[in-house]
């Protein structure tokens, strides 16, 4: 232990949290400048990689221009029309095998068996079937975002405590209230958890769909960039990528602390 | 101190609950077998037993949780149940979860008495997982209360709880049942809570009410009344304890020093330990 752990009773913590974020910081910045140092040097070529200022100064022109805009835009089409399909695709199909035993007969080992298959290599099938255009990237991140979300709100609408709704039903309730007030609430958390899977999912796809046969899209720049050697492209195409999906995952955790306020964890007394 | 107490001989209205005859099998043997029970309205009967002599079994059958295969059951419509643990739905809010299948007009109105009358009027607008064990079970017993029950089960409702806050629940149980008077059926391994809070004691061995024991004891109840010394001995004695026995082995714990010690809080220490009768029955 060094001196700097040990604090002092009575010293400010706001200090302490201040030292802990810079420590934390620390190594991050001690390599973006050891990068931008051995790049402005010449110890990296900016045909591997640019430095820091340099992409910096691709994304201010990509931004000026109009066209990350532009790209970013069809790329967050491709994806909301994908993870529409595959969300409610996975979720019919997860409430017909979970809330009845003959929808899980017809469903269940048919969908188990379709999950095995790596989605991306469907790829060259979904060209032959779907054309060059928007269809088959958009099916992509369907069936990619499909199966995340029928695994895991299947497996909570089978797992809801079991003995709250013994419980419950002693109190009267019609079947579909039963569904609708205990069962689906029930589930919502794996569903959450599914639909966070689902999201990182469709943006694999994404990349992988967009690098074939694309006009536009965030993974058609990053393609023509390496046509034209543009690595600074490359990596703000990466880092949009980045961003989007921490974004994605963001925007579920806000509906899970909203859904969820009844969980002890999300409860502040 | 009498073995020899006086039966109640009153005439007997209809009764709630008719049973005749129930068997009910799982595997090698029959956990119900030809059993037969009349509830009285009103009535208030403690079911004891060893673990696995079925006493839960019974209870889930007159909740019509279990089927009734062989034998007839017949039991009112307004039937509540509570259980050992809490079983609250997590994502409602107590008071929703207290009116939860009520169909009446009012039924906010009469979830907020309910909750009133078990003294949970501040938690009306909790989540069930910030309630306290004790309060949550005060909220299983108002959302059993809402529905006016003419039969109420109760499946151990205590024995989760901390010795304190159990009596406070049995008080509470004690009251509610004088204010709404349902039947009570009150499965229990805790021969004193059985003394405490039931007119008839009822002891089952073999899938069958083994001893129908009625406790005509005045209430409040004591632990240390002659009567309850009494009837507390001959419930062990049915279910297969010898009292000096045990005793013997514990001396620390005898029956007389607890006796002698203030009424109700030493219940919970000399309850019959758990491994020589019963561990609760789940």
């Amino acid at each position: 232990m060094t001196a700097a752990t040990v604090r002092k009773p009575g010293r400010s913590s706001r200090a302490a949290a201040l030292a802990a974020g810079l420590r934390r910081c620390a190594v991050p910045l001690a390599l973006l400048a050891l990068w931008q140092t051995s790049v402005g040097l010449g110890w990296i070529s900016t045909r591997s990689i640019p430095s820091p200022t340099q992409i910096l100064l691709a994304f201010w022109e990509l931004t000026a221009s109009g066209e990350l805009a532009v790209h970013l835009l069809v790329s967050l089409g491709r994806v909301s029309a994908g993870l529409a399909i595959g969300v409610s695709v996975g979720t019919v199909c997860a409430l017909i095998a979970g809330l009845s035993k003959r929808g899980e007969d017809a469903l269940d080992a048919l969908l188990q068996m379709l999950r095995t298959l790596p989605h991306l290599a469907l790829v060259p099938l979904f060209i032959l079937w779907f054309g060059i255009g928007e269809a088959p990237k958009i099916a992509l991140v369907a069936l990619g975002s499909a199966f995340p979300i029928y695994l895991n709100l299947f497996a909570g609408i089978r797992t809801v405590d079991a003995k709250v709704v013994e419980a419950v039903s002693t109190l009267g309730l019609t079947r579909r209230e039963l569904i609708a007030f205990v069962i689906l609430p029930g589930a919502l958390p794996s569903f959450l958890t599914g639909l966070r899977y689902a999201l990182g999912v469709a943006w694999l796809s994404l990349v992988v769909g967009e690098q074939i046969n694309a006009s536009s899209g965030i993974g058609y720049l990053a393609m023509t960039a390496r046509d034209f050697l543009r690595t600074d492209v490359i990596i703000v195409a990466l880092i949009v990528y980045a961003i989007l999906g921490l974004l994605a995952d963001l925007i579920v955790r806000v509906i899970e602390r909203s859904a969820l306020v009844w969980r002890p964890a999300f409860i502040k007394e | 101190m009498s073995h020899n107490l006086p039966q109640t001989a009153a005439p007997e209205p209809e009764a709630v609950v008719t049973v005749r005859g129930l068997v009910r099998g799982f595997g090698n043997g029959n956990v119900l077998d030809g059993l037969s029970l009349d509830l009285q309205p009103g009535s208030f009967t403690a079911l004891l037993g060893r673990s696995g002599c079925g006493k839960s079994t019974l209870l889930r059958t007159l909740a019509k949780l279990d089927p009734a295969p062989h034998g007839t059951v017949t039991l009112p419509d307004e039937r509540a149940v509570v259980f050992q643990e809490p079983r609250l739905v997590p994502w409602m809010p107590v008071l929703r979860n207290v009116t939860l299948g009520l169909r009446h007009a009012d039924a906010e109105a009469r979830g907020l008495a309910a909750l009133a009358e078990v003294g949970l009027s501040h938690r009306t607008r909790a989540w069930p997982l910030t309630l306290s064990g004790g309060e949550a079970q005060r909220a299983a017993l108002a959302r059993a209360l809402v529905r006016e029950p003419r039969l109420l089960l109760l499946d151990e409702p205590f024995a989760a709880l901390d010795a304190l806050t159990r009596l406070r629940m049995q008080r509470l149980v004690e009251t509610l049942w004088r204010a709404h008077a349902p039947a009570i059926l009150l499965v229990t391994h805790d021969v004193d809570e059985a003394l405490l809070l039931a007119d008839r004691a009822l002891v089952m061995a073999d899938g069958r009410i083994a001893a129908d024991i009625p406790v005509p004891l005045a209430r409040p109840r004591r632990h240390g009344d002659p009567g309850f010394i009494a009837l507390r001995s001959r419930l062990l004695a049915e279910l297969g304890i010898d009292e000096e026995r045990l005793a013997g082995q514990e001396p620390q714990r005898s029956a007389t020093d607890s006796r002698s010690a203030a009424p109700g809080v030493a219940v919970g220490g000399y309850a019959l330990p758990a491994g020589a009768v019963a561990a609760p029955s789940h």
